[in-house]
């Protein structure tokens, strides 16, 4: 129905910029969320800003939609294509245009990928602090739609917090800075409105980024705990005593189990809980914290605790919380990938009304989080071949939501709300709330273009159930990304 | 008389209205009425009545910046926050704290002092003289002297030396109530840290100016207050051996808090500084090695010398200058060439390694020298001589232009003769997105950029 758009997308992209063929929409149909599929009219691939502008200027004067994707990791569906839209793929621009350590800052194209800016900024002593588990293959623009943060956010911040300029196209297809690299740019803050818009605001096509400096000191250390609720209080203990370590990450028995059965992590046995702490920072602070969580997590209950000393060691303790996602997949045939926050201080009782609702359902939950910062993935494990129990599953998983919200919490920390939420979005905000973020949208995209039907609940999408995701991420088994 | 009907509609929907006096004017223009709303309700049904009788309003904290920024076009309410006043919440586990707009930084410190935490923000001092005398009135009724209050703070944007660490209000707000201009309340992000439901009106909010509607609660992350603090001084013989001293200490792996300068006028000394934070051990033996780094004279203290984090002389021009890192020295040579040009000798001073430093003019600099030296480093900037545009990056994969002067506040005459804001990229936006929040143009009108 958009075929006539064909000539001027091939005249802007060159006939190999742009995907008709069927068979090869289908590679789009879905990002990292499985269970919504909608295969694009069409796929374009620029090469430059000024045809990303371009091909925006065709569809807004054709009133067509279109929907930007990066590498397509994301768990919402916020790249999830519209069957009568453009899918415009920035996974040709992929120029790091400039690295400028001097200033701390680096300059690239919204395809390149998250680690491909650590990379380049490492001779340099620096790196590129927003680490997403799917670091090694999501793109830089993707990280800006979603303000995407990592198991590393809870000392370094979010994407909104390490970019400082954009270069973006918008929704009436013009190419506009928002923000100029210097983080003190007159006007209102538009770029960190539109950092975590979901793509719904407009098309990054240039980021600056801040470049950060290597700490001096890494280490890592692993406790194991007999309960999660020992866990929790040591998770408690270590923020109570003013330390900000760089991440807490926690895992109960049954992640625990499974990250046993399939990468052998030697984990303490026998734990109920265990907890990574990883410190980073000046040697003098490291040192100093890394005795003080050493003895919290004992005054705490710890059973054993183990430290890592080189990398080598740090990869070894971090290897059975990064597979985690991927072992609870080999023991259970389907699964739901919860995303939900919790105030840290809830997350002790939050877990126990998990457990509760388990224990009730029958169903396992297996719970791996960022406990420093209240967020939480419990997993939630069913046989997809029963309708029934597909549906129990994705009602616990609603519950687990829920709650996040009645603890004052939010429906997603990381992973966007895209289509996978948006029906949730009414039961954490009111409706002035919503009415007036719309306002923000009308102001850049008055014809409701530019990834329309994310974030924001539609009648077209009432009904529909978050997160449901059977086998692994296509990146996942193709060993080109790991969750965690 | 139809100015009462109007004061009681206002007085039924907030008891504190009142007619308001010479002592209400912002910027030199006396509105007509000031009202104190006691909660958010209040606030809510305030605007609502003003925005039926087409009132132009505009807000006002503690009062220490209602000169900041141009005079409204027109200002028919003030809504003066103080009486929202309550830290509705300090979750000291969670590190988050929900307050309303008009807690003062300083009172608010102290409640989450006591639980060993801050909002790491600075709460900016006079320049020369005591945060007191400071407060003499600029613009004709600017409380300079005041402690500033949330809203204000969130409204300007400012920040001080721990910018370098901690950002500036954009990065520590996670929740944010407003009124809009219509009386609707409505709330973005929440009261955990990690929260990517909805938009982010938190950032759209910050440092707008009122423009957008009325602030009146907010959720901050906090962080803990550090256990020691070192300060590690020394003076640089001119700008360029400043600048090897600011990018030693910024480039290094001692993780300082801040990195700032300071220099009196022309051909004087820039005293660089650099605050390093954590235990009493560890700032000791980072300081250390960051004076072997600075090289000699310099010299480590725990309390900041007398120059730190003073930008402001209070009464005269004050014109922030943000810059990338490396520019630094561009940056003094084009103050000194833009200041040599207009005969003015600007106290220059700011947060070096984060980008920012402000040159301050004082009250009896002449009207004409002072316009003359902002055109100038506009000219300049314009020109590209501010920018540290790294080399692989060619215009047109890089903003146009690297920097930016912005005048936050300046003597009426000043003020009256010169663009504050300069050129803004992305004004069409930004003008688009004002339409939509107030398009009746309503709050505090003509302050902010392109007049919005």
């Amino acid at each position: 129905m958009i075929e006539h758009l064909v000539p001027a997308m091939a005249e802007i992209c060159g006939r190999d910029g742009v995907v008709t063929d069927p068979l090869d929409l289908r590679t789009y149909e879905c990002d990292g969320l499985t269970s919504h599929r909608a295969a694009p009219a069409m796929v374009v691939l620029p090469r430059t800003a000024e045809q990303v502008a371009a091909v925006v200027r065709v569809c807004a004067a054709a009133k067509v939609p279109f929907v930007a994707r990066g590498s397509g990791t994301g768990l919402s569906g916020g790249a999830l294509p519209r069957a009568d839209g453009v899918l415009i793929v920035t996974s040709r621009m992929r120029r790091i245009i400039a690295v400028d350590p001097a200033s701390q800052r680096a300059i690239v194209e919204p395809g390149v990928t998250n680690l491909a800016v650590s990379t380049a900024a490492r001779p340099y002593g620096y790196f590129y602090a927003p680490d997403p588990s799917s670091q090694q293959v999501c793109s830089v623009g993707g990280n800006v739609a979603e303000n995407s943060g990592g198991a590393h956010c809870l000392k370094h911040g979010f994407t909104v917090h390490h970019v400082l300029g954009l270069e973006i196209v918008t929704p009436a297809g013009e190419l506009v800075w928002l923000g100029d690299g210097t983080g003190s740019a007159p006007g209102y803050d538009l770029m960190g409105a539109f950092i975590g818009s979901e793509g719904t605001l407009g098309i990054a096509t240039k980021i600056i980024v801040k470049l950060t400096k290597i700490p001096q000191m890494v280490t890592c250390l692993l406790a194991g705990f007999e309960t999660t609720g020992a866990g929790g209080a040591a998770v408690s203990a270590i923020i109570g005593a003013g330390i900000v370590p760089a991440a807490i990450e926690m895992m109960d028995a049954l992640a625990i189990e499974a990250a046993e059965e399939a990468v052998a992590c030697n984990y303490p046995e026998g734990a109920g809980a265990v907890l990574i702490v990883e410190l980073d920072g000046p040697e003098s602070d490291v040192r100093r914290d890394r005795e003080a969580v050493r003895t919290l997590c004992q005054e705490a209950g710890s059973t054993e605790i183990r430290e890592a000393v080189d990398a080598a060691e740090r990869a070894a303790i971090w290897v059975g919380r990064k597979s985690a996602f991927a072992a609870v997949g080999r023991i259970c045939p389907a699964y739901i990938v919860q995303d939900g926050v919790v105030p840290r201080t809830a997350l002790g009782s939050v877990l126990d009304k998990i457990a509760q609702l388990s224990a009730e359902s029958g169903i396992r939950v297996a719970n791996v989080f960022h406990a420093g910062d209240g967020n939480l993935h419990p997993l939630v494990l069913y046989d997809d071949s029963s309708p029934a129990a597909t549906t129990a599953a994705e009602e616990l998983s609603g519950a687990i939501l829920d709650l996040c919200i009645s603890h004052g919490g939010s429906i997603t920390g990381e992973h966007g709300v895209g289509v996978d939420k948006s029906r949730y979005m009414p039961k954490m905000f009111g409706a002035d709330d919503l009415d007036t973020m719309q306002l923000l949208r009308c102001a850049f995209d008055p014809q409701n273009l530019c990834n329309p039907g994310k974030i924001f609940p539609t009648p077209r999408l009432c009904g529909e159930v978050p997160g449901a995701r059977r086998g692994p991420h296509p990146l996942v088994a193709s060993g080109q990304a790991e969750q965690f | 008389m139809a100015g009462d009907a109007v004061l009681r509609a206002l007085a039924t929907a907030c008891p504190a209205a009142r007619a308001a006096d010479g002592s209400d004017a912002v910027a030199g223009v006396t509105p007509r009425y000031a009202a104190s709303p006691a909660s958010v309700a209040e606030a809510s049904a305030l605007l609502h009545a003003a925005a039926d009788h087409g009132l132009c309003v505009v807000a006002r904290g503690s009062g220490s910046r209602l000169d900041w920024g141009a005079a409204p076009h027109r200002c028919d309410l003030v809504v003066d926050t103080t009486l929202l006043n309550q830290v509705v919440e300090h979750a000291a586990g969670d590190l988050v704290t929900r307050v309303q707009a008009g807690v003062g930084l300083d009172r608010l410190g102290e409640v989450l002092a006591a639980a060993g935490q801050q909002l790491a923000l600075d709460a900016l001092a006079g320049g020369n003289g005591t945060a007191a005398d400071a407060g003499s009135a600029a613009g004709g009724n600017g409380s300079a002297g005041q402690p500033a209050t949330i809203g204000g703070t969130l409204a300007t944007g400012v920040a001080g030396p721990r910018r370098l660490r901690y950002g500036t209000p954009r990065d520590l707000v996670i929740g944010i109530t407003v009124v809009r201009a219509d009386g609707t309340v409505a709330s973005s992000g929440g009261k955990v840290v990690k929260n990517v439901a909805g938009y982010d009106l938190g950032k759209l909010f910050a440092g707008s100016y009122g423009t957008l509607g009325l602030i009146v609660e907010a959720v901050f992350r906090l962080h803990p207050l550090p256990s020691a603090a070192g300060y590690t001084t020394m003076a640089a013989d001119g700008p360029a051996a400043a600048h090897r001293a600011v990018a030693a200490a910024a480039g290094s792996e001692l993780a300082p808090t801040a990195v700032e300068i300071s220099r009196s006028g022309r051909g004087q000394p820039v005293r660089v500084g650099v605050l390093l934070e954590g235990d009493p051990a560890g700032v000791d033996e980072r300081s250390a090695v960051l004076r072997a780094l600075l090289g000699d004279g310099a010299m480590t203290a725990p309390e900041p010398p007398g120059w730190w984090g003073r930008y402001d002389p209070g009464t005269g021009t004050l014109i922030r200058v943000a810059f990338w890192a490396d520019a630094l020295p561009r940056v003094l040579a084009v103050i000194d060439a833009a200041a040599a040009a207009a005969g003015v000798d600007p106290l220059v001073a700011g947060s070096a390694a984060a980008g920012v430093v402000y040159a301050a003019l004082r009250e009896d600099a002449d009207t004409g020298a002072a316009a003359g030296f902002i055109a100038a480093l506009r000219a300049a900037l314009a020109r590209g001589e501010a920018d540290a545009r790294p080399q692989a990056a060619a215009r047109p994969d890089s903003p146009p232009v690297l920097a930016s002067v912005v005048v936050l506040h300046a003597p009426p005459p000043v003020r009256d003769q010169v663009d504050l804001w300069g050129p803004v990229p992305g004004l069409a936006l930004m003008r688009a997105v004002k339409d939509q929040f107030d398009p009746g143009h309503r709050m505090a009108p003509g302050r902010f950029v392109g007049g919005i």
